[in-house]
């Protein structure tokens, strides 16, 4: 060991070149253990470049800009084959999150009420949310969906597709939704709306603070209806703006208008957030049953009514239990979305798989594939501590 | 409260007659007071158990019909034709009777399929013995390193009268629960080396093992079997080519080590700061320190949290798939692609998903049972 180099960091109190000066040591362990591994990483990367050179592969991104020639059956914007590998990527996270925003929704709403089943006073119910949450729990997801995937396929044939709702149709080419046909004028009713909700605050805002001042709770719902829904529905008839409803409709073997959501898809989010929900259960189950009886009867004693007593006392308790975990189980299921690739959706991981199966750009892809999920992975964690930081108990 | 109290406040109140004293109403008792109780003590909880009962009902109808009444068993050599004429109505069981050997042991020669059936035994009892608590002790590391040999000198075979068995020829459930033990083997070792790493106030340690975790824990399982699939080959010099299975295994290992090491973490948090310093008046080594107090209560204290750990393992091993190793739910999915028995994967999942959840459902059991006698234990 070369003693030499350890004297760099001059010390306070003059280190001892002894094994008996626990400074000495920590500083021999560290240059060792970063020594070894760097030594590691160099021979892998020595390794790495050398076997890129045999295979004629040359590194770095430039690939991006070349054409992709790769299908892509699920776009949100416009993409054909001819595109560069770039824009296919972009699809890819697109669809990525596509599916993972939607599912953190949707998996939310059914873990939730699942939760709350669990611990209803009817023993059937809270039975069957039991095994349900026990039998997702412990079936692989990838199984899940491969049989999710299975069943929609056995879906009958456009023709005699399944027609629950007016408008709604099921088969084997995916579920198809009526939309609404998308104009510009849209955009100023969207913009009224997100203004009718800004109101809406800051009324609350004021409202809060009067009844601060004197006691007495106001009404915010009536206002909040006008500015919400009056005022964007008020722009609208104003500018007469049409709203137009584009009804799917069969012909001939496929459907024409609406929006189709494929089976992939629709079974990659249906796993997805099935799986979830259980996980989800357990967690707003236990931030529940964390408040103890004598909150809600203090709640009681106060003169509040249950639903009261649920929003003010229990709920934000419950909520600093329930946060933290629920941060990770929307990290897992944004992952998970990436076991997209086993049944063809294409999701970044799809994609970027295809690309480097193509280009050979091995280690580019699959840096892309992590930064992504890198990226994504640190806002939600970000947005979910914000959150959970605004809710904490504000502790004397 | 007695009778004549409650006459007496009852009189107490001037010029309202009184009332007909009123107990608490009786609890409901019986099988018809329980049903009253816990299925119809509303309006809308008698509605809700209704709706339920009818939708239970349809569906175990439904399962009857497809799953026992119209199902077909078993077929001759492969002829399908009656499965298909059920179109949809019954299950196709034969398919598994067809198959069970293939989605057990995948391509492994089919004389010698004794050996895989015997290591998925000494598996099974290998959990079996881990779960007691007075096998909890240094030999139990002896256990295990005799059982996990012994299944290799099984699977691979080459000595001792065996005939050796190349790994791309291993598969199905033997393949499933070698990548899940062996990445727990490994993994829990390597996690726990990082997360004492991480609590080291030696600064350049510390960085490399957060690192380390944060890296793997931000991105899926399927980009690090990509990984190892597509990036190892190139990482190795020449002339090293190590298997498909191998590679597959070394990333679930560095998965369970960065997600073992949050879990350790957490029992290394959890000890009360006084233990390490109790050691260090001692005057323990470091080393002494942390093998002797800190890990072996840190690490008792992880056990419920360690076993939903490898339970998450062990769902996903079958991630492998994606880059074609040939664990139970690949061998399941390539059973069916044989012409003859297409379209009847349902049936293959169903059972593929009742083994996967004996395991599951036995270790998630396993591990509320060891948290309640734990918490039993520790709490005076």
């Amino acid at each position: 060991m070369d003693t030499t180099k350890e004297r760099v960091s001059p010390p306070r109190q003059r280190m001892q070149l002894s094994w008996t000066d626990p400074r000495f040591r920590g500083l021999v362990w560290q240059v060792v253990v970063v020594g070894l591994v760097a030594g590691i990483i160099a021979w892998l990367w020595r390794n790495t470049v050398h076997n890129l050179d045999t295979r004629h592969i040359s590194t770095g991104f430039g690939f991006l800009s070349r054409e992709a020639g790769m299908p892509i059956a699920d776009a949100l914007i416009a993409y054909r084959p001819s595109d560069t590998y770039l824009r296919a990527l972009i699809v890819g996270v697109l669809n990525t999150l596509r599916v993972a925003v939607i599912g953190v929704v949707l998996a939310t709403i059914l873990g939730t009420l699942i939760g709350i089943a669990r611990l209803s006073k009817n023993w059937l119910l809270a039975k069957l949310a039991a095994i349900y949450v026990e039998t997702l729990r412990d079936l692989p997801l990838l199984l899940q969906l491969l049989a999710w995937y299975v069943l929609l396929q056995g879906l009958p044939p456009g023709r005699q597709a399944l027609h629950p709702v007016a408008g709604v149709y099921l088969s084997n080419r995916g579920l198809i939704l009526p939309t609404i046909a998308w104009l510009p004028d849209h955009a100023l009713v969207l913009l009224a709306c997100v203004i009718g909700a800004a109101a809406t605050w800051m009324v609350r805002r004021a409202a809060l603070a009067r009844q601060m001042r004197d006691g007495q709770p106001r009404r915010v719902w009536p206002v909040a209806l006008l500015l919400i829904i009056g005022f964007p529905a008020g722009v609208s008839a104003a500018l007469g703006v049409p709203w137009a409803v584009n009804w799917p409709e069969l012909r001939g073997f496929n459907f024409a208008g609406g929006t189709v959501l494929s089976p992939e898809y629709v079974a990659l989010l249906l796993a997805l957030t099935t799986y979830t929900a259980a996980f989800i259960a357990e967690i707003v189950r236990a931030g529940i049953l964390s408040v103890s009886t004598g909150q809600w009867e203090a709640g009681g004693a106060l003169g509040l009514r249950r639903g009261l007593a649920l929003r003010l006392i229990v709920l934000p308790q419950a909520l600093r239990v329930i946060i933290p975990p629920l941060t990770s189980q929307y990290l897992n299921l944004t992952k998970n979305s990436s076991l997209a690739v086993a049944i063809g959706y294409q999701d970044i991981v799809s994609i970027a798989n295809t690309t480097l199966n193509q280009t050979g750009q091995a280690i580019e892809g699959i840096a892309l594939i992590m930064a992504v999920f890198l990226a994504i992975s640190l806002s939600i964690s970000f947005s979910m501590n914000w959150y959970n930081a605004r809710i904490a108990l504000a502790e004397r | 409260m007695s009778d004549t109290a409650r006459i007496a406040i009852g009189t107490s109140v001037a010029g309202v007659p009184e009332a007909a004293p009123r107990g608490p109403r009786a609890a409901p008792t019986g099988l018809f007071g329980w049903v009253r109780a816990n299925l119809f003590s509303s309006w809308l909880s008698g509605a809700i158990t209704l709706i339920l009962l009818f939708l239970i009902l349809r569906a175990f109808l439904g399962i009857l019909q497809w799953g026992f009444l119209n199902a077909i068993w078993w077929v001759p050599d492969s002829q399908t034709q009656a499965c298909r004429a059920l179109r949809g109505v019954g299950a196709c069981w034969a398919v598994v009777t067809e198959k069970h050997r293939f989605i057990l042991f995948g391509t492994y020669p089919f004389e010698e399929q004794w050996r895989p059936a015997l290591a998925i035994l000494i598996f099974i009892g290998l959990f079996a013995a881990s779960a007691m608590r007075r096998f909890w002790r240094k030999e139990l590391i002896l256990i295990w390193l005799g059982a996990l040999t012994a299944i290799g000198v099984l699977m691979w075979g080459g000595v001792l009268g065996l005939s050796f068995v190349p790994q791309e020829r291993w598969g199905g459930l033997a393949v499933t629960l070698i990548l899940a033990t062996f990445g727990l083997a490994f993994g829990f070792p390597l996690g726990t080396v990082v997360a004492l790493g991480r609590r080291s106030n030696l600064p350049a340690i510390k960085a490399m093992c957060v690192m380390y975790v944060e890296l793997i824990r931000g991105v899926p399982l399927v980009s690090l079997l990509f990984m190892a699939s597509v990036m190892f080959p190139l990482f190795l010099p020449d002339g090293i080519n190590i298997d498909k299975l191998l590679r597959a295994q070394v990333a679930i290992i560095l998965f369970a080590g960065a997600y073992l090491a949050e879990v350790v973490r957490g029992g290394l948090q959890a000890l009360p700061k006084g233990q390490a310093e109790g050691a260090d008046a001692l005057g323990l080594s470091y080393w002494q320190k942390t093998a002797l107090i800190v890990l072996p209560q840190a690490l008792r204290l992880v056990i419920p949290p360690l076993v939903n750990t490898f339970i998450g393992f062990f769902k996903d091993t079958s991630l492998v798939l994606i880059i074609g190793i040939f664990d139970l739910l690949t061998a399941a999915k390539t059973a069916i692609v044989e012409p003859a028995w297409q379209g009847f994967s349902l049936e293959v999942y169903i059972v593929v998903g009742i083994i996967y959840f004996a395991f599951c459902f036995a270790m998630s059991r396993y591990s509320q049972r060891l948290e309640t006698e734990l918490n039993r234990s520790t709490r005076h």
